[in-house]
C-alpha cells in the first residue's frame, strides 16, 4: 500500500514532467532547437496565475486561463524576437540565445516579483475546510489520492489525447508534422513555415503555463528559479522518450516521475537526481535515440 | 641574413602567449602601484580559472565539435581533489605553498582525466543533442556524489565516508587527534587554506594554451578536426574515431580539473553546488561568444564576460538583466542574416562584394 502511494505520487509528478516535455519535444521536432527558456516559461505561468488569484481576486481556474493566455503571447514574442532571426544560424548560436532568454526571464521575474518565495495556493486545496485531507480514500482509507493529483493525471492524459488528435487530424497539426519532416518541401506545398513554427511555440508555452500551475500546486514555493530544475528534468524526459516524439515525451515524463519518486522513497533523497540521470544514461546506451525515437541511419 | 619563416598559426599562437604574459605584467604592475581595488584583486584568480575552463571546453566544443553541458563537473572533481591534496599535505607537514599548489593541480587534473575517460566511454558513442544531455546528466551526478562525501585527514591518512542516506556525521570519520575534516557533505569544503595566487593562475593558462594549441596543430589535432568536419570521411581514411575523440575529451577534462583545483584553493569555503549546470553553461557562453575553435577569442570572452557582471554590481538587480540582454543582442548581431546584411550595407567594401556575388 505504501508502494502504491509512492507510485501514485510518482505518476502525478511524471504527469507534470510529461506536460512540460510535450512542449520541449514539439518545439524540438519542428525547430530542431533545445529551448532552454521553456523551464522559465513555466515559472512565468506560475507567477501570472499567482497574481491572478492573489492580487486580482480571480478564481483559480480563471487565473490558469489568464496564465495560459499570457504565456502563449510570451512564447510567440520570444520566438519572433529571439529565435526567428537565427533560423539559418548554427544550433549552438540558437542554444546560447535560448540561454540568454532564460536569464532574461529569470531576472525580469526577480525584478518584478522579488527574490522572496511566494506561497502558492494550490488549484484545488490539498486540505478541506474541515481540516481533513481533500482526497479520494480507497481501501478503508489506507490509500488516499488527493483530488489535485487526480486532476493532474487527468490533465496529462487529456492533453496527450488532444495533441495526438491535433497533430494527426487538423490542418495546422499536419502542417507541423510536414515542417518537422522537411521545411523546404513543406514551403513548396504552400505551408507558411514561419507561422507554423510560431504556432508550435504558442502551444508549447500554453502547455508550460498549465504545467506551471500544476507544479506550483504540489510544490507551493514560487521563486524566479522554480522552473529551471523541472525544466531540465522534463528535457531529460523528452530525450528519454525520444525527442521529437509526442508519445515518447508522455512515456518519458511518466517514467522519469516514477523513477524519481521511487528513488526518493527507497534509495536516497539526496541521490534522486543521480538515479534519474543514471537510468537515462543506461537507456541511451542501448537505445541511442530514446525509447520511442526513430533511429535514422546515416547514408553516405 | 637568415630570416626565420614561421607558419601563420605559429605566429598567432605566439601572439596569444605574448598577450597573456603582457596582460599578466600589466596587471601585476597596476596591482603593485595600488591601482586595483580589493574586489578586482579578488577576481583575478577566478578569471584565470574560467579562462582555463573556456580554453579546455573549446577543445571539446570547437575542435572536437561535440556539445558538452557538464564541463563544470570536471571542474568540481578537480576542485575537491585539489583541496583534499593540499590540506592532507599541510597536515602531514608540507608547508611549501608552490609545492602544494602544483601537487593539487596535478592530482586534480589526473582525477578529472580518469573521470573524463570513464564518462567518455558511454558519452562518445552518442551524437549531437543526445551527447549533450548525457554530459549534462554526468555533471549533475558528479555534483550530487560530491555532496554525499565526508572526508577527513589525520596523520594516518585519509578517511572517506560515502554518506548516501544522510545518516552519517563527521564523528563517524573517527579522526585521530590533530586530524581535520576537509569535506563536510552538503556544506562542502570548509576551512581550506587559501593558497591560490594570480601567478599560478597565469602559469596554468599558459600551460593549458601550450597543451591545447600544440595538440591542435599536431597530427592528432588534425585527425580530431577531420572527425568534426566529416565523421564518415574521417573514418573511411582510417582515422580511429573513438581514440581521437577520447584524447580530446580527456585532455579537456584534465585541464578543467586543474582549473578546478586552483579555484577550490582560492576560497576557504566551497560547496559542490557551485559546479552545477549554470557554471557549465557559463563556460559554454564564453566559448561560443569567443568563437568556436578560437583560443584567444575564448580568453577574451571569458575575461570580459566574467568581469562584466561584477563591474555592473552598481546597477544592483538590473545587472543580470543587462547581461542577458547583451548576450541575446550579441548572438543576434553576430549570427542573424538580417543584421549581417545591415552591417554589409554600412561598409562599402562588403556591399560591393555582395553585388559581385549576386
Amino acid at each position: 500500500m505504501v508502494f502504491l502511494s509512492y507510485l501514485i505520487s510518482g505518476i502525478c509528478l511524471g504527469s507534470v514532467y510529461a506536460i512540460i516535455a510535450l512542449g520541449y519535444t514539439m518545439v524540438y521536432g519542428i525547430a530542431k532547437m533545445l529551448n532552454f527558456a521553456h523551464g522559465d516559461v513555466i515559472m512565468v505561468g506560475g507567477y501570472i496565475s499567482f497574481c491572478g488569484f492573489a492580487y486580482m481576486g480571480l478564481n483559480g481556474w480563471v487565473a490558469l486561463l489568464l496564465a495560459m493566455a499570457v504565456c502563449t503571447i510570451l512564447g510567440i514574442l520570444i520566438e519572433g524576437l529571439a529565435y526567428k532571426p537565427l533560423r539559418q544560424a548554427t544550433s549552438l548560436a540558437v542554444l546560447i540565445t535560448a540561454i540568454g532568454v532564460s536569464y532574461l526571464l529569470q531576472n525580469s521575474a526577480l525584478l518584478i516579483w522579488g527574490a522572496t518565495p511566494k506561497n502558492y495556493t494550490p488549484l484545488i486545496p490539498l486540505v478541506g475546510p474541515d481540516g481533513a485531507p481533500n482526497a479520494l480514500r480507497l481501501f478503508d482509507g489506507q490509500l488516499s489520492i488527493s483530488y489535485m493529483s487526480i486532476v493532474t493525471m487527468a490533465a496529462c492524459v487529456i492533453i496527450m489525447a488532444l495533441l495526438t488528435w491535433f497533430t494527426s487530424s487538423t490542418k495546422l497539426g499536419k502542417a507541423m508534422r510536414a515542417c518537422s519532416e522537411n521545411k523546404a518541401a513543406a514551403q513548396l506545398m504552400g505551408i507558411n513555415v514561419n507561422r507554423t513554427i510560431s504556432m508550435t511555440f504558442a502551444i508549447g508555452s500554453a502547455l508550460a503555463a498549465i504545467a506551471g500551475v500544476l507544479l506550483c500546486s504540489f510544490n507551493p514555493t514560487l521563486m524566479p528559479t522554480t522552473g529551471s530544475m523541472p525544466g531540465i528534468r522534463a528535457f531529460t524526459a523528452a530525450v528519454f522518450g525520444g525527442i521529437g516524439s509526442i508519445p515518447g515525451a508522455f512515456l518519458g515524463g511518466l517514467l522519469i516521475g516514477i523513477i524519481e519518486a521511487m528513488a526518493k522513497a527507497y534509495i536516497s533523497t539526496q541521490l534522486a537526481n543521480s538515479v534519474v540521470f543514471s537510468v537515462l544514461i543506461i537507456v541511451l546506451l542501448f537505445r541511442p535515440a530514446g525509447l520511442l525515437g526513430k533511429y535514422v541511419p546515416e547514408k553516405v | 641574413m637568415k630570416s626565420i619563416k614561421l607558419k601563420q598559426h605559429t605566429k598567432v599562437d605566439f601572439a596569444t602567449y605574448a598577450g597573456v604574459i603582457v596582460a599578466f605584467i600589466i596587471v601585476t604592475l597596476m596591482r603593485s602601484n595600488g591601482l586595483l581595488g580589493r574586489s578586482t584583486i579578488g577576481l583575478l584568480v577566478p578569471i584565470c580559472c574560467y579562462v582555463t575552463m573556456a580554453v579546455s571546453l573549446n577543445l571539446t566544443v570547437g575542435i572536437l565539435g561535440e556539445l558538452s553541458l557538464g564541463h563544470a563537473g570536471f571542474m568540481g572533481i578537480g576542485a575537491f581533489t585539489g583541496v583534499i591534496v593540499s590540506q592532507a599535505m599541510l597536515i602531514n607537514g608540507t608547508e611549501s605553498v608552490s609545492l602544494r599548489l602544483l601537487a593539487a593541480m596535478f592530482i586534480g587534473a589526473i582525477f578529472a582525466a580518469v573521470f573524463g575517460f570513464l564518462i567518455g566511454i558511454p558519452v562518445l558513442r552518442l551524437r549531437g543533442d543526445y551527447l549533450a544531455i548525457v554530459t549534462l546528466a554526468f555533471g549533475e551526478i558528479i555534483k550530487e556524489l560530491i555532496t554525499c562525501l565526508l572526508v577527513g585527514v589525520d596523520k594516518k591518512g585519509l578517511h572517506i565516508i560515502f554518506n548516501y542516506n544522510g545518516l552519517k556525521t563527521v564523528s563517524d570519520l573517527h579522526l585521530a587527534e590533530g586530524g581535520q575534516v576537509i569535506i563536510k557533505g552538503a556544506q562542502g569544503a570548509t576551512g581550506t587554506n587559501t593558497i591560490a595566487s594570480f601567478t599560478a593562475g597565469v602559469i596554468l593558462i599558459l600551460v593549458a594554451l601550450v597543451i591545447v594549441l600544440n595538440l591542435i596543430h599536431s597530427r592528432t589535432g588534425r585527425a580530431i578536426m577531420a572527425i568534426r568536419d566529416n565523421r564518415i570521411a574521417a573514418e573511411s581514411v582510417g582515422i580511429p574515431i573513438t581514440k581521437y575523440k577520447m584524447i580530446a575529451f580527456v585532455t579537456s577534462a584534465a585541464l578543467a580539473g586543474a582549473a578546478g583545483a586552483l579555484y577550490g584553493l582560492n576560497y576557504s569555503n566551497l560547496v559542490a553546488s557551485k559546479f552545477d549546470f549554470n557554471t557549465s553553461i557559463l563556460c559554454l557562453v564564453f566559448v561560443v561568444l569567443g568563437g568556436l575553435g578560437n583560443m584567444w577569442g575564448s580568453i577574451i570572452a571569458a575575461v570580459v564576460l566574467y568581469v562584466l557582471p561584477e563591474e555592473l554590481r552598481a546597477l544592483g538587480d538590473y545587472r543580470m538583466l543587462i547581461y542577458a540582454v547583451v548576450l541575446i543582442i550579441v548572438m543576434l548581431t553576430t549570427n542573424s542574416p538580417q543584421f549581417k546584411s545591415l552591417a554589409g550595407r554600412l561598409s562599402i567594401r562588403q556591399s560591393k562584394k555582395g553585388v559581385t556575388e549576386r
